[in-house]
């Protein structure tokens, strides 16, 4: 008897470990949920809203995959992840996808067996300091504390432009962007540093956000992106053109108030390859063939989705720059539907 | 006649390894340990086989790597050009500075409390009660927080030293309370024996390490005169001068003068720096750990019969003596054991260090390190290969000063 609970037990483990190995699309798909990683809370990419439900840049990349896989922008499993916890979480298949403004970089493409599936924002780190520190440089920064979030890129970064530049600092490594901001605010750091997007949504939480500057200076290229594990290209292909439908929407001139009627067929071929009214795209990439129009409807194109977390109409107050469609000067550019 | 029955065929049957009381027990621990054995078995396999399908290997090679990221604080030389050896290393160094500062002001606190809390007066005793009952049952992470919270908004920031109109001011223009940690004056060598500053110190300590042993052999001195006429010789100045005189000797020769923590830009600059998550830190692990300790010291010292006191009092022993003499030596055994304990306990609640951003091993190796690396497995094996060693070393440390303490049989 002892011995049959224990064989059990076993075959039960071995049940487990095999599951985890079929494809994350037929997974999701099963699951009827998209589980997402984000932020645990950044204003403007990932964070709770006062209803209690997760809004940002971020999240709506992952509110599109569901709409785009599952039909419905609502069945996403949000999972808050901090720095340190994100690619374990991944990797060991507790998210399907990770959405948590994480710098595309060659260790974690290919040491780390993570594929990121392209940029949805192009970043650079930068500082901030209270205005009446009289700072108005990075270089003047000799001899300052620094709150920084630890495992991160913004950690070697920052530890590469002092040593570079001959000055001397002090890092405070904290958890979390609400803690960093905490530090920062009491005063037991006197630069924060992260993303220069992250420190314009970190600026708005503070009592007088006019009381701080961020300096000119950035002094990292991060191009921030989803990634999914390594190895599953079924379900990469599905997060990454789920992305570049976003953005060929923009492209197109395709929103969220017009790609129902643009669904119904239009004069340009790319747009009804794009919303499924010609060709079969969708079940190439094993989806439905309204996959792209659904994303959309879901969240807006990717122009849409700047606007309304992060654009310079919200708090953030961040204006396109380099996220501007290649037409207009940027970098955002998706491959043809085709 | 006579009935010989004879004793059963001795031949060994494989149904006796269940049904003989002889063997049984044998059995079944033989078949626990190889299911023992099979579980772990197949759980490392399993490791192995999950690892290979997602295409990662076990490998240490990332120690020699560069690290490339900055410490707020290490004993050892360390920059961001180091290894992650290297920063493990300093991560080690740190985590056991702040135990064994916990450890000695745990005990310290813990000791008082508990004695202060048998004693007569009613407002001492509860006062302590209540420090006991409320540390302890908190949990140490937020008792952290707390007070990395409470250091951090209401000390001066440096920049309240400034200026004409400065806000705050340091003590005897040496000491400086600030939100970034307290900045002390450091002593310095001017002419050292050694060209390095480590040796000179080395020389300081072990010359304190002579003077401690000759006052050991004034103790035992003291100890055969009292045998042999009854009178205790004073020992006091003739311990002082062992300790003093060769000491400021030493300090004059090497000419040590103090280096004065200064503002400078952003910071003090110059002297010690005792970082606040240094602070809070060991302020936080002594205090939590310290109502345990203060616990167990009640708990030894009452184990000892009442009789025991009694008897000494009435042989003429002051209050004093009574506790030193005669209730200390016996609660001792009694107190050691869970002390052994709470100093391990002590060592592993350091690793809740990064919530107020003290570089200790967990921050180091099994944070920044495991993060940048990305090899999970391998940095946690070295952590707990590391915490294990730290926790048997002073377990093994606290049992042998348990064996000189414990009842001697003769």
């Amino acid at each position: 008897m002892k011995n049959s609970v224990f064989f059990g037990a076993m075959a039960f483990a071995g049940l487990a470990a095999g599951a985890a190995s079929a494809g994350t699309l037929d997974d999701v798909k099963a699951r009827g949920e998209l589980n997402c990683g984000v932020a645990t809370g950044l204003v403007g990419f990932a964070a709770p809203n006062a209803e209690g439900e997760w809004e940002g840049f971020d999240v709506s990349i992952c509110r599109a995959v569901a709409a785009a896989v599952l039909g419905d922008a609502t069945k996403v499993q949000f999972v808050p992840t901090t720095g340190k916890t994100r690619f374990t979480a991944l990797a060991s298949g507790e998210i399907d996808m990770l959405a948590r403004n994480t710098t595309w970089t060659f260790s974690r493409d290919v040491d780390l067996k993570f594929d990121f599936i392209g940029v949805n924002y192009y970043d650079g780190q930068g500082f901030m300091v209270p205005k009446e520190l009289g700072v108005s440089s990075a270089k003047e920064l000799d001899g300052a504390t620094v709150c920084v979030q630890t495992g991160t890129t913004t950690e070697l970064n920052l530890a590469d432009f002092f040593r570079i530049n001959g000055i001397s600092y002090e890092p405070v490594p904290v958890e979390t962007n609400a803690e960093s901001q905490q530090q920062y605010a009491a005063g037991t750091c006197d630069v924060l540093t992260t993303d220069a997007s992250g420190l314009a949504a970190s600026r708005t939480v503070f009592a007088d956000p006019t009381a701080h500057v961020i300096l000119p200076e950035i002094i990292s290229k991060e191009p921030l992106g989803p990634l999914v594990r390594h190895g599953d290209n079924e379900w990469g292909d599905v997060v990454r053109w789920t992305l570049n439908a976003l953005v060929a929407a923009e492209e197109l001139g395709v929103t969220s108030a017009n790609a129902e009627e643009m669904a119904a067929g239009t004069s340009n071929p790319e747009i009804n390859r794009l919303l499924g009214s010609d060709g079969s795209l969708g079940a190439m990439l094993g989806v439905s063939d309204d996959w792209a129009k659904n994303a959309i409807l879901a969240v807006g194109n990717y122009g849409e989705v700047f606007e309304a977390n992060i654009g310079e109409e919200t708090q953030i107050g961040l204006s396109r720059g380099l996220n501007a469609q290649w037409t207009d000067g940027g970098l955002m550019y998706s491959p043809p539907f085709r | 006649m006579t009935i010989m029955t004879d004793p059963p065929n001795s031949g060994f049957r494989l149904s006796q390894l269940f049904s003989d009381t002889r063997y049984r027990s044998m059995t079944f621990q033989v078949i626990a340990f190889i299911a023992l054995l099979l579980m772990f078995a197949y759980l490392g396999n399993n490791l192995i086989n999950n690892l290979r399908a997602a295409g990662l290997n076990i490998s240490y090679s990332f120690l020699g790597e560069r690290a490339g990221y900055d410490l707020n604080q290490s004993l050892v030389p360390y920059d961001s050009e180091s290894t992650h050896a290297r920063a493990a290393i300093a991560g080690l160094l740190n985590t056991l500075l702040v135990a064994i500062l916990s450890c000695v002001s745990a005990t310290i606190l813990g000791v008082t409390a508990g004695v202060l809390r048998l004693s007569n007066n009613w407002l001492v005793s509860k006062l302590m009660a209540v420090y006991v009952e409320i540390f302890r049952n908190i949990p140490v992470l937020i008792w952290l927080i707390i007070i990395s919270t409470i250091v951090a908004s209401s000390m001066p920031l440096p920049r309240a030293f400034r200026g004409e109109d400065a806000t705050a001011s340091m003590i005897f223009d040496a000491v400086a309370f600030t939100n970034r940690g307290v900045y002390i004056p450091k002593p310095l060598l001017e002419h050292g024996i050694f060209a390095s500053a480590s040796a000179n110190w080395l020389l300081v300590l072990v010359v304190l390490g002579v003077s401690l042993f000759a006052s050991t052999r004034v103790g035992r001195w003291a100890n055969a005169q009292q045998e042999a006429t009854g009178d205790r010789p004073q020992t006091l100045w003739i311990n002082l001068g062992i300790f003093v005189v060769p000491f400021a000797v030493l300090m004059l020769i090497m000419g040590l003068t103090w280096d004065y923590p200064y503002l400078k830009g952003f910071n003090f600059t110059g002297g010690t720096q005792i970082g606040r998550p240094l602070i809070a830190l060991w302020f936080a692990l002594s205090i939590y750990t310290g109502a345990f300790i203060a616990e167990n010291v009640r708990a030894g010292i009452q184990a000892v019969s009442k009789g025991q006191s009694e008897a000494a009092a009435a042989l003429g022993l002051r209050q004093g003596r009574v506790m030193k003499l005669v209730i200390l030596p016996q609660a001792l055994r009694i107190i050691v054991p869970p002390l052994i304990s709470q100093f391990l306990n002590i060592t592993k609640n350091s690793s809740l260090a990064i919530a107020v951003g003290y570089a200790d091993i967990t921050a180091t190796l099994g944070g920044i390190t495991l993060n940048q690396t990305g090899r999970a497995i391998e940095c946690v094996l070295l952590l707990m290969l590391f915490y294990l060693t730290a926790s048997l070393m002073i377990s093994g440390a606290m049992n042998l000063y348990n064996a000189s303490i414990k009842l001697k049989e003769r």
